[in-house]
């Protein structure tokens, strides 16, 4: 089924980009998120990143102490804390083995920082063997950007699974009290470290969604009283009003080639879903049923979406194949609020929203078995994201009173805040690895 | 560029100007009959045109209509619902009898949720309540031109607070005249 109302106006698009700010500055630091470790995680491996050598400890870009930061956050290492340090080794000849192993780290990282680079080693404490040693190029300003590569690499050395430390997450900060509330589109570094406005308004902003390549980023804005999606390039701040119909333009997700946006559209008042060609703006219907119809999410082949509907009395995810060959099926059937399906790296599993005994809570459902498990345990969790590599989920939660966001992992062993310093932060989306692989 | 940010930075103070929305009342508030030429006065916005600080007594008899008319332009409605409960059927048949006595009146009818929930899908039920509205008025002959809705979804609250008493100022659906 083609349809074809309310084309985009290109001229329209031009002028809409006069009522708001598009900005790629980077925001002082009342915007900048700090991971709260809320709890031990057992089971957590105890490792040492030794400060490196040749530079001064402390401050935003020592090494060791990001890379320290990124293993905690992963909820998997448990790094050793520098006050217990009795050594500051910066090679491997000059680790002494014995006093780690009373210390009891398993592994060992330590490193130099050199003018136009960083160089890193790994080892194991308990049988002196060499892991890693890698020297990767860096300048000054890029000393955080090696930190977190040093992370992936030795979380996947250590893991088996890629690191996603040197990915970005999208998402939204609100101040101010309402009904004068600023929006604001950020990204910043997977630690929160460094965020930067994409866009800022006075107007909601909200659902950011990354693009398979990890450069652009479709999002919905009222900037102008009402709903549009939009498409920005992040490195260039260009970007593209590519849906502007009349009625509600929301729920914004990238096909896997990159080419469409599944989007929900409203006639009438009924919210169903469409896919939209990009490059060409042609619109085809997906669900035409009376119910809401929102929340697509993409299956990996690209064939087919799941997406959140209460056609059923209440909100439950559904999956339909997009060349409509059947009718769409069911696929949530516990609890009696499921809804905003988000689908693994791997494809074989997604996560949603769960109403779970009288809260709203994140849960990661094995398509094939349709197993649920619960991975939080706050009241009002929502938005949930993987990680590129499918270890962890950031979502969104309330912590005092205020939104915040949250990392998980998907295994639901442990929880961490990664809250902002004031105001709300919401709608947070995990960057995709992109074409680096 | 730092150019366009100051002239963006104008243009959205200019916008948010021209839009300022109605004075809110509380369900259960009565409203002072004397106060509110003056506040809503401010609300009519364009239909006030260049009349803004004027006194009461200049207004047009459409004008004091619509702004007696703004001491209730809030429906509010029950958890999960997009039901018209029976305490607000007078409220609408208020504004459609307005918006069937000047037919070039236009109102916007804004549908809001609170916030438990996912955030798209609750545009969807705040579109669905904005859509109960519009029809409530549609059956009483106000045409179809005359209405516009958005949802603003649990973006938008009226008040902030997670308890059932901020939970029901925010699932709502606002009356907004504009010119």
């Amino acid at each position: 089924m083609l349809s074809n109302f309310g084309a985009l106006r290109p001229r329209a698009a031009a002028m809409m980009l006069a009522t708001v700010s598009l900005l790629l500055a980077a925001v002082p630091g009342h915007a900048q998120l700090r991971l709260d470790i809320t709890q031990g995680v057992r089971d957590a491996v105890p490792i040492a990143v030794v400060p490196f050598g040749g530079q001064a400890e402390g401050g935003a870009s020592d090494v060791a102490a990001v890379v320290a930061n990124d293993l905690r956050m992963s909820g998997r290492f448990a790094p050793l804390e520098r006050r217990d340090m009795v050594a500051r080794p910066t090679s491997g000849a000059e680790i002494r083995y014995e006093d780690w192993r009373l210390l009891k780290s398993d592994f060992i990282v330590v490193g130099r920082v050199e003018p136009d680079a960083v160089s890193f080693e790994l080892h194991n404490v308990r049988t002196g063997a060499s892991l890693l040693t890698q020297r990767l190029p860096s300048s000054e300003k890029g000393r955080r950007a090696a930190a977190h590569r040093i992370a992936d690499l030795v979380f996947e050395r250590l893991t088996g699974i890629a690191g996603a430390f040197s990915t970005r997450i999208a998402y939204v900060a609100v101040d101010g009290k309402p009904p004068a509330q600023r929006y604001r589109l950020l990204v910043a570094d997977a630690d929160g470290f460094g965020p930067r406005t994409v866009l800022e308004s006075r107007e909601p902003i909200m659902s950011p969604a990354w693009s398979p390549d990890g450069a652009s980023l479709a999002y919905v804005s009222f900037e102008g009283k009402v709903s549009a999606v939009y498409v920005q390039t992040l490195a260039s701040g260009e970007r593209r009003r590519v849906s502007a119909r009349a009625g509600i333009n929301g729920a914004p997700a990238w096909s896997p080639d990159g080419r469409r946006l599944a989007v929900t559209l409203s006639r009438d008042g009924n919210l169903d879903i469409y896919t939209l060609e990009l490059a060409t703006q042609t619109l085809t219907r997906v669900t035409s049923d009376d119910a809401i119809d929102t929340e697509a999410e993409w299956s990996k082949d690209g064939q087919s979406l799941y997406f959140t509907s209460d056609r059923a009395g209440n909100a439950q995810v559904y999956r339909v194949a997009l060349d409509q060959a059947r009718k769409a099926e069911r696929v949530t059937f516990t609890n009696g609020y499921n809804a905003r399906p988000r689908i693994s790296p791997d494809g074989k599993e997604l996560a949603l929203v769960t109403l779970d005994r009288g809260g709203y809570r994140i849960a990661v459902m094995d398509i094939a078995s349709r197993n649920l498990r619960v991975i939080t345990n706050a009241r009002q969790d929502e938005s949930p994201s993987f990680a590129p590599n499918g270890a962890l989920l950031i979502y969104a939660t309330r912590d005092g009173g205020r939104g915040s966001l949250a990392i998980a992992s998907a295994d639901g062993a442990f929880q961490q805040r990664l809250s902002a310093d004031q105001g709300d932060v919401r709608d947070p989306a995990w960057q995709p690895f992109g074409p680096r692989g | 560029m730092k150019l366009m940010h100051v002239l963006a930075a104008a243009v959205l103070s200019l916008g948010l100007a021209a839009c300022q929305k109605p004075t809110q009342t509380k369900p259960d508030e009565s409203g002072g009959a004397v106060e509110s030429g003056a506040a809503s006065s401010s609300g009519l916005g364009g239909e006030a045109g260049a009349g803004a600080g004027a006194a009461t007594a200049t207004l047009t008899p459409q004008q004091q209509a619509l702004a007696d008319l703004q001491q209730k332009s809030v429906v509010y409605f029950d958890y999960d619902s997009s039901e018209i409960a029976q305490q607000y059927v007078p409220v609408v048949a208020a504004h459609a009898t307005y918006l069937v006595k000047y037919p070039t009146a236009r109102v916007r009818l804004e549908g809001h949720t609170d916030e438990r929930g996912s955030r798209e899908y609750n545009i969807g039920l705040g579109e669905r309540r904005a859509q109960t509205v519009r029809r409530a008025l549609l059956v009483q002959g106000v045409a179809e031109a005359q209405i516009t809705t958005v949802s603003y979804g649990e973006e938008r609250p009226a008040v902030e607070g997670a308890d059932e008493a901020a939970y029901g100022q925010n699932r709502r659906v606002e009356f907004v005249y504009a010119q």
